[in-house]
């Protein structure tokens, strides 16, 4: 035998790591540091080489009132995050239960989740269709019921309604999916005694939820929340692509879709990078954020 | 208090007889009274549990209808005749019903756009994504969770950093190398990109150090090569795991829009979600062809789910670990 044990071992462990490793270093890192560099210059992808600007780019995003605007839509369609996450509590407590049935609703609950992308997004693209879509027409029939002339807002026309029409959308796509059952996994995992203590002295539900539900499941309160946020950054392109078009007059661009726009539609590729590095810090803060709050431990299963 | 009182009279004088009788007949109405109660507090108990119950199945149920009307909007609407999609229905719940099954709107959507092209694509291209990630990541995982070598942890830590990185930032630089390449617009630039994760080998990688070390070393005295303990051993064990990766690369993968956007130019090549935008904009007015397509694209996910629930909610209690 002409190699020691370990740098066989060694030698092995290289050859597991290869394919993906090369993988990786082609489309992920050097990328992450060509980006960076990519960031400090001004290039249109098809001329001469990228020319370094240094913190042109960042100055001139800093003073970019679109980007702040599209920023603070980012933040605004966040709002579907705390109403999504109560929904997902609501249901996941329901679901608790020990009924008859409770799989059936959790299939039932998760269907969005799964079938979420473009299929979807043209289905409330229709549904929000002032005119003949379900919902307009539905708010129509309960005003004839009730003897009213109701008629529903212009949706994604609007540009008033555009982001609460989207946010509707993503609470009814997250709601019953990940987070559910990430909550439902923390509430399973409530130490049984703790209530049984609780009903001793006398608490009745909502006190037992407060004092005992609420605290033990905070981590997962929080996890969900940072996550959810960290995804929310970047998140807006699809449906702003396919139901509105980043309109009406720029009310559903978020900063993903700003970047993309820069990147391949208007070509200031320099401008789409400095862009990604602002997101990354965004990111980046809040996962180091995070982490000081987990401290490194894990609360889960 | 009354079993006490029982007793009294045996120790206590005749002239309490009459007392003797009183007590049993208020023993013994007690008695019934407290029958009746703890009858009446177990049905009253029952009561409330039906209530409670019918509560939470109705508010269950509430949800549940507000999940699926819109897709039972969406197979309607691909059912109706295009005209009736725009008129003012009377009844209302004829926006529920169509008044004409109208089943050759799936033939038509088929044949308007190239659908059997895109859904070819579509699983092609998400088989080698899945196959390639989960294979790769597997390989990766093995060697950070299991074998000894020089900057094993420093090039970990380095996986474990890039995840943080937002897809954006590397999306611009992939884009520009695959030109240089000349695989714009080639499957290999839909694949490649996406094959390559830290995510897959991270999970795994946390799945694999669970495992028990045992069988290993078993095997390795047995003479087992590397490969071989990881092929006949480490595989077997992960199957969970392994299968709740698969499952979300496939998802991931059918899902996948903004990507093949950028990267793909010939419908030929399309794969089913930017297929389904191109017919979007080529036939804006159609909603009953448009809901046809898009009830085709979800039914394979629909399908998957069906057949993987398991894994998905393992999968999610997998991946919550990772705070």
């Amino acid at each position: 035998m002409k190699l020691s044990n370990t740098s066989r071992e060694s030698l092995a462990a290289y050859g597991f790591l290869l394919p993906n490793f090369s993988g990786f270093l082609i489309f992920t890192s050097l990328p992450i540091l060509a980006s960076l560099a990519l960031s400090f210059s001004v290039w249109d992808a098809l001329s001469a080489p990228p020319k370094f600007v240094g913190l042109d780019n960042y100055i001139a995003l800093f003073k970019d009132r679109y980007f702040w605007k599209y920023c603070w839509n980012t933040v605004y369609l966040m709002m579907s995050i705390p109403i999504g996450m109560a929904g997902s509590l609501l249901l996941a407590i329901l679901l608790n239960q020990k009924l008859r049935g409770i799989v059936f609703f959790r299939t039932v609950y998760f269907l969005p989740t799964i079938c979420s992308g473009v299929a979807i997004y043209m289905l409330w693209k229709l549904i929000y269709n002032p005119d003949f879509g379900v919902l307009n027409t539905m708010i129509a029939k309960l005003g004839e019921c009730l003897g009213l002339v109701l008629k529903g807002p212009y949706w994604l026309t609007d540009e008033l309604w555009a982001k609460p029409a989207l946010i509707i959308m993503g609470v009814w796509q997250s709601v019953g999916g990940y987070n559910m059952i990430l909550y439902l996994a923390a509430l399973q995992g409530v130490p049984r005694d703790l209530y049984d203590a609780a009903e001793v002295d006398g608490a009745n539900g909502w006190q037992k939820f407060w004092n005992v539900t609420w605290p033990q499941i905070s981590p997962t309160t929080f996890f969900i929340a940072i996550m959810s946020i960290i995804g929310g950054f970047q998140a807006g392109f699809d449906p702003a692509y396919i139901m509105t078009g980043g309109g009406p007059n720029g009310a559903t661009t978020t900063i993903i879709y700003y970047l993309y726009n820069n990147a391949f539609i208007w070509l200031h590729m320099g401008y789409a990078a400095a862009i990604a590095w602002v997101l990354f810090l965004i990111v980046f803060t809040l996962t180091i954020f995070q982490w000081r709050f987990f401290g490194g431990t894990v609360h889960y299963t | 208090m009354v079993e006490n009182n029982t007793h009294k009279p045996e120790q206590g004088a005749p002239a309490k007889k009459m007392d003797q009788a009183e007590i049993e007949i208020y023993r013994q109405a007690k008695t019934i009274e407290r029958v009746i109660t703890i009858q009446q507090l177990k049905r009253r108990q029952r009561l409330k549990d039906i209530v409670r119950k019918f509560g939470i199945y109705a508010l269950l149920a509430l949800g549940a209808v507000s999940m699926v009307g819109p897709f039972l909007w969406m197979v309607t609407t691909s059912l109706k005749e295009a005209g009736d999609v725009y008129s003012y229905q009377k009844e209302w719940w004829r926006e529920w019903i169509p008044t004409t099954f109208v089943w050759q709107n799936y033939v038509k959507a088929w044949q308007v756009v190239p659908f059997a092209r895109f859904y070819l694509n579509s699983i092609f291209v998400t088989l080698l994504i899945t196959l390639g990630q989960v294979s790769t990541s597997a390989l990766a995982a093995y060697a950070f969770a299991r074998l000894r070598f020089p900057g094993r942890d420093r090039l970990f830590f380095g996986y474990l950093a890039t995840m943080m990185v937002p897809g954006a930032v590397t999306m611009i630089p992939v884009f520009i190398l695959l030109e240089k390449f000349g695989w714009i617009d080639t499957y290999k630039a839909m694949i490649l990109p996406a094959v390559f994760t830290a995510y897959g080998t991270f999970m795994l990688r946390q799945f694999f150090l669970t495992l028990p070390r045992d069988l290993e070393d078993a095997a390795k005295i047995d003479g087992c090569s590397y490969f071989g303990i990881f092929w006949r051993i480490i595989l077997p064990l992960s199957k969970p795991a392994l299968a709740t990766l698969t499952t979300f690369t496939f998802m991931g993968s059918w899902m996948s829009f903004m990507w093949p956007l950028i990267v793909m130019n010939t419908h030929g090549k399309f794969t089913l979600p930017i297929g389904l935008a191109y017919f979007q904009n080529l036939h804006t007015t159609d909603w009953t062809l448009l809901m046809a397509g898009s009830v085709m694209m979800i039914l394979p996910i629909l399908i998957v789910f069906t057949f993987n629930q398991r894994f998905f909610v393992e999968g999610i209690k997998l991946t919550g670990i990772k705070g």
